[in-house]
Formats: structure tokens, C-alpha cells, sequence
């Protein structure tokens, strides 16, 4: 499979990445070259192989169904979390206007 | 002026500190001179000197009051920059995130610093770990110290835990932090000559490691010889319960169990991986180290790990399909960059922004993770690549029953001149050929230098090993490192 100048523009909208005319261009041959080195998986026989996304074998924790288990990962840190905001207003998150 | 500290490693301080050698302080000056005086190689992105002192002064402290000073009391350390580190900058190598500031610390980096170590600064890396020459930061290249003999070439610190190799080599940091998602402790370590190990998957917290492929992730230690890294790894590693992966299980006391016998070890050599493109150099060490292993009293054995070949592309699926996800939260709302073009709406400041602050090989990883996850496209390529992730692991499991840990070479090649394999992605890809199945079965695997191939540039050995079995991988490379005797530094040109 390859992909066209149209393909890599609907990927790069998926994206959300903005691309001109010139970097689709180049994008195009070098997409193909990654995506043609990649096709010879399909040479591999995974009959009766199930797709592996955990390497190490482990369970899935619940933490203590309590507020603020972990006072790192709880509440509270509303400065903390906007801190870093481009445009944080009001103790809020300040985005561009939406809807009209 | 007293004796020049910088020559040495993690224990060698640690003990002289405790020891009233030297103070704590006294280390972290030197080593801040030595990063002052080191701005050529790019290493670090951003320096904190006040924090490396703060930490000595501490440590003095506790000596003075007869307190323990912990696995790495009074040793400065470089902090790769993709650990949050609070109130500095973090930046992953990328635009996006420059200026950001996390208001909190990672793990790793915290459990570092209660163990007494301090920070000498952020180190530079590939953008977002994505590369293998460190040549994709946004900072600028950084350079290794070490060059071809006779010439004056600026050449690769490998990549993508880079600023960290080229450090640590340079003697300008004892040791530094690195992450391993496809090879980028590995790599880096033997293109420079030192020491790195990537531990079992889930041995060290993913929190506050800014995400590439969260299912390939984990970070470790690079520094000059083996003791160094089982010292540092101890203090990095832990199970924390904020991330979901990590391993609930003690953490050996690898310090005190090295040992460099290897009687009754089988080390097992897979011929897979003569691979065509590799150097004879990288051959001829691979030859050499098996004799070193015999000689510590291991049974060398062939083996076979049939699926290596498509170890690669797969990776080159699962990791992109990761790492188009994760950053799918850099839109410009919430930390770091934001583009906003006059009049523009939402939608348009997510793709402006984007397009401003990733860099090219952080783009086209998006582009083709973005596109292998989409809808028609799928199952071809992600569900195929994780089912031959899977074929990958069960080759590992298969060899264990004949061999306890592996050798293989790090690279296909020494180091080699920044700019000399940029116009195809897929020949800087092919650097990691040998780290990435390792990587894809979460193993834990080392790199230890070899010694130096005819251009004077350092060849490294690599040791994978069963998981959770770092032991065996640190003994191993413990016997290579006291018969390689590789004490070669780079000269000094910076």
C-alpha cells in the first residue's frame, strides 16, 4: 500500500498537524519508503497469534476508592495544573472561541 | 586546588564522600566547572548549578551529623530532559514544550534525589526520544567527544538518550539518567564508550517521563562501568503505584550481588543476527566476547530467535501508533506552545501550533502511527505488528530453555559523522536493529564497551537477559568489563 498526496493531506488533518503543499510533497516519498519497508510483516504467519500489548506479564491495580489516594495524583491543584497554560483565565483553561 | 574529582565515577564518589575523602560540595563545583566548560558538546539544554550545590550541601550535612547519605549521597547527576523535574524546564528536546515547567517531579528523578543525588542540569536529547544521532533536537546536535583519529568531524553521541552519552563520556557528569524505548540507552552508550542498561519493563515509574511509546518505555542508567549502573539503578527503580505498568516486586540489591563468575551460565549467541551491513569490527568484537564470557566460566551456546528480521518494523508500527496518541496533548491549552494565528478558531490553533512546534521526525511519526491506526488500515498494519511482537517474545521464551542470557553486538556499526545519514530516515532507523527486539519483549539488556575499532571510536557489547533477571545482565557485563580493561577517555578538544 502507498499513499498519495491526498492521503498524507487527510492524515495530517487527523493529526491536527498543518501542512503546506511543499512538506505534503516531501512527506509523500518519504512516508512510502517507511510504509514499503514495513509491508514485509505480511510475510509473517501469525495464524493462531494473539496481538500483544503487555510485555511483562502484570495485573491491573485498583487504587483505594478513597479522594486524594495518592496526594500527587489528587485534587486540590488547580494552580498547579494551569500554571503551565498558554492563556489560563479565571481559573480556567482559555481556548478560542467555539461556537458562535 | 584539590585532586580532579571529575575522572570519577558513581561508587568511587559516593564512597570518597562517606569516607571524608573529599566533600560533597567540593565534587559538585568540580563538575560544574567541568558543564560550564563543556557548552561545545550541547549536552545539557539547560544547567543548574544551584541545584547540583544544594544537593552537596545537604549531603555535608547529613555527614556531619552522622547520617546515612544514602545509595548516591554527594553524587552530581545529568537529568535527562524528558524527566519532569519541578520549576525546570522540560522540555523533551521539543518547541512545543519549551518554557513548560512542571509543577511536579517524576519518580525516577525524585527517587534519585532522596537518595541523595544531585542535578547538574537537563540533558539534550532526540525530539521527543524519536532518533538515534541526536540530531532532531530542537536545541541544536550534540556532539561526542569522541572523534575519528585524524580527524576533526563532529560525530554522533547516538541517540536518543544522546546529551546523556556524550556527558558522561566527557567526564563532565558521572553518570546521567537515559530512556530505552527502541535502543536509546543502549545505542548511545556504545557509540560513546560507557555503560547503560535498560531494566525489565515496569522496573522504573513511567510518571513524569514525558511519553513516547508507553508500551516500550523504561527508563536507566548510564555511566561508566557496571558498578555504576547497578548503584544507580537501584535507587531509580520501584514500584509506584501512579503507574499503571509498573512492577510490584522488590528491588534486588544488584550492588551487592555482582559477580563477575559466570560458572554454570549458558550465554546463548543467535544467528540471527549476523546480519549483512554489519562491520567486521562489530564482528570481530562479538567473536572476542565470547571468548571473555568463557573465560568467566559461561557455556557459550547458538540459538535461534527466528523472527528478529521483523522486529524492526514492527516496531516501527507499534511505536509511531504510540507516540501519534500520546502526543495528541500537546493542542496548545494546556502547557507549552501555543500558535494562534489572527481571527483563528479551535481547530486551527491545534493544527497551527502543532505544525510549529514538533519538529520533522516528530511530524512523520505522527503521520504514519496516525495512519496505520486508522480506520481500513488497522488490522494490516498495528494488529499484524503486535502479533508479531508477540512471535518476538515467545523466540525469547523459546531460547531461554536453552541459554540464561544473550549475546549480541549494541550496533551494526561504530559512531559515525553528525549529517551523514539524514536524507533517509530509514538508514538512521536501522541503528537500532539490534536493541529493538530486546525492547519489544520488555527484556532487560546492557550495552559495555568492547573496546575501540581501527578509527579510535568505541564498539560496544550488548547483554540481554531473562525478565526481572538484571543480575545476570550486570554480572555478564561485569566480566566483560574486567577483561576488556576499556579505560580509553576522549582527548579533550572542547
Amino acid at each position: 500500500m502507498s499513499v498519495d498526496k491526498q492521503t498524507v493531506a487527510k492524515i495530517a488533518g487527523l493529526a491536527r498537524i498543518k501542512m503546506g503543499d511543499e512538506e505534503l510533497e516531501r512527506m509523500v516519498p518519504e512516508l512510502n519508503n517507511i510504509l514499503n519497508w514495513v509491508e514485509q510483516l505480511g510475510e509473517v504467519d501469525v495464524t493462531g497469534v494473539e496481538p500483544m500489548s503487555a510485555v511483562i506479564p502484570n495485573t491491573l491495580r485498583l487504587r483505594d476508592d478513597v479522594v486524594d489516594a495518592d496526594p500527587l495524583t489528587g485534587g486540590g491543584k488547580r494552580d498547579d495544573v494551569i500554571a503551565n497554560a498558554p492563556a489560563a483565565e479565571h481559573g480556567f483553561f482559555g481556548v478560542p472561541k467555539v461556537i458562535e | 586546588m584539590s585532586e580532579d574529582l571529575t575522572n570519577l565515577g558513581v561508587k568511587a564518589i559516593r564512597d570518597g564522600v562517606a569516607a571524608g575523602d573529599f566533600t560533597a560540595r567540593e565534587v559538585a563545583e568540580q563538575f560544574n566547572a567541568a558543564v560550564a566548560g563543556a557548552a561545545e558538546l550541547n549536552a545539557f539544554i539547560v544547567t543548574t548549578p544551584e541545584a547540583a550545590l544544594d544537593a552537596a550541601d545537604r549531603t555535608d550535612a547529613k555527614r556531619a551529623a552522622g547520617e546515612d547519605l544514602g545509595a548516591m549521597g554527594g553524587v552530581p547527576i545529568g537529568m535527562k530532559d524528558l524527566f519532569a523535574t519541578h520549576d525546570v524546564q522540560t522540555t523533551a528536546a521539543s518547541h512545543i514544550l519549551e518554557g513548560f515547567k512542571p509543577q511536579y517531579e517524576s519518580t525516577v528523578s525524585q527517587n534519585l534525589w532522596n537518595a541523595g543525588a544531585g542535578m547538574l542540569g537537563k540533558l539534550n536529547l532526540d525530539q521527543f526520544a524519536m532518533g538515534s544521532s541526536n540530531e532532531t533536537s530542537y536545541f541544536g546536535n550534540v556532539s561526542s567527544p569522541w572523534r575519528k583519529e585524524g580527524s576533526n568531524a563532529a560525530m554522533s553521541p547516538g541517540g536518543s538518550s544522546g546529551g546523556s552519552s556524550s556527558a558522561v563520556a566527557a567526564r563532565i557528569a558521572p553518570a546521567a539518567t537515559g530512556t530505552d524505548t527502541g535502543g536509546s540507552i543502549r545505542q548511545p552508550a556504545a557509540f560513546t564508550g560507557i555503560c547503560g542498561i535498560k531494566p525489565t519493563y515496569g522496573r522504573c515509574s513511567r510518571w513524569g517521563v514525558v511519553a513516547f511509546a508507553s508500551s516500550l518505555d523504561q527508563a536507566g542508567p548510564m555511566a561508566r562501568s557496571v558498578e555504576d549502573c547497578a548503584i544507580m539503578l537501584g535507587a531509580m527503580a520501584g514500584f509506584d503505584p501512579k503507574d499503571a505498568t509498573s512492577l510490584q516486586m522488590d528491588v534486588p540489591d544488584w550492588e551487592a550481588a555482582l559477580s563477575s563468575d559466570l560458572s554454570g551460565k549458558r550465554v546463548g549467541i543467535p544467528t540471527e543476527y549476523r546480519m549483512e551491513g554489519t562491520d567486521q569490527d562489530i564482528l570481530d568484537s562479538w567473536e572476542q566476547g565470547k571468548a571473555w564470557l568463557k573465560d568467566a566460566g559461561a557455556e557459550i551456546v547458538d540459538i535461534s530467535l527466528p523472527h528478529t528480521k521483523y522486529a524492526l518494523p514492527a516496531y516501527y508500527i507499534i511505536a509511531p501508533a504510540e507516540a501519534s496518541s500520546n502526543l495528541a496533548r500537546y493542542d496548545g491549552v494546556r502547557y507549552g506552545l501555543r500558535d494562534l494565528p489572527e481571527g483563528a478558531g479551535l481547530q486551527d490553533m491545534y493544527a497551527q501550533t502543532r505544525a510549529s512546534g514538533f519538529g520533522d521526525e516528530v511530524k512523520r511519526r505522527i503521520l504514519i502511527g496516525t495512519y496505520v491506526l486508522s480506520a481500513g488500515f488497522y488490522d494490516a498494519y498495528y494488529t499484524q505488528a503486535q502479533k508479531v511482537r508477540a512471535l518476538v517474545s515467545q523466540d525469547y521464551e523459546k531460547a531461554w530453555a536453552k541459554c540464561d542470557l544473550i549475546l549480541a553486538p549494541t550496533t551494526p556499526t561504530a559512531s559515525f559523522p553528525l549529517g551523514s545519514l539524514n536524507e533517509d530516515p530509514l538508514t538512521m532507523y536501522l541503528n537500532d536493529v539490534f536493541a529493538v527486539p530486546a525492547s519489544l519483549a520488555g527484556l532487560p539488556a546492557m550495552s559495555v564497551p568492547a573496546g575501540l575499532n581501527p578509527d579510535g571510536l568505541p564498539l560496544g557489547l550488548q547483554l540481554v537477559g531473562k525478565a526481572f533477571d538484571e543480575q545476570t545482565v550486570l554480572n555478564a557485563g561485569l566480566a566483560i568489563q574486567e577483561r576488556a580493561g576499556f579505560d580509553h577517555a576522549p582527548e579533550r578538544w572542547w
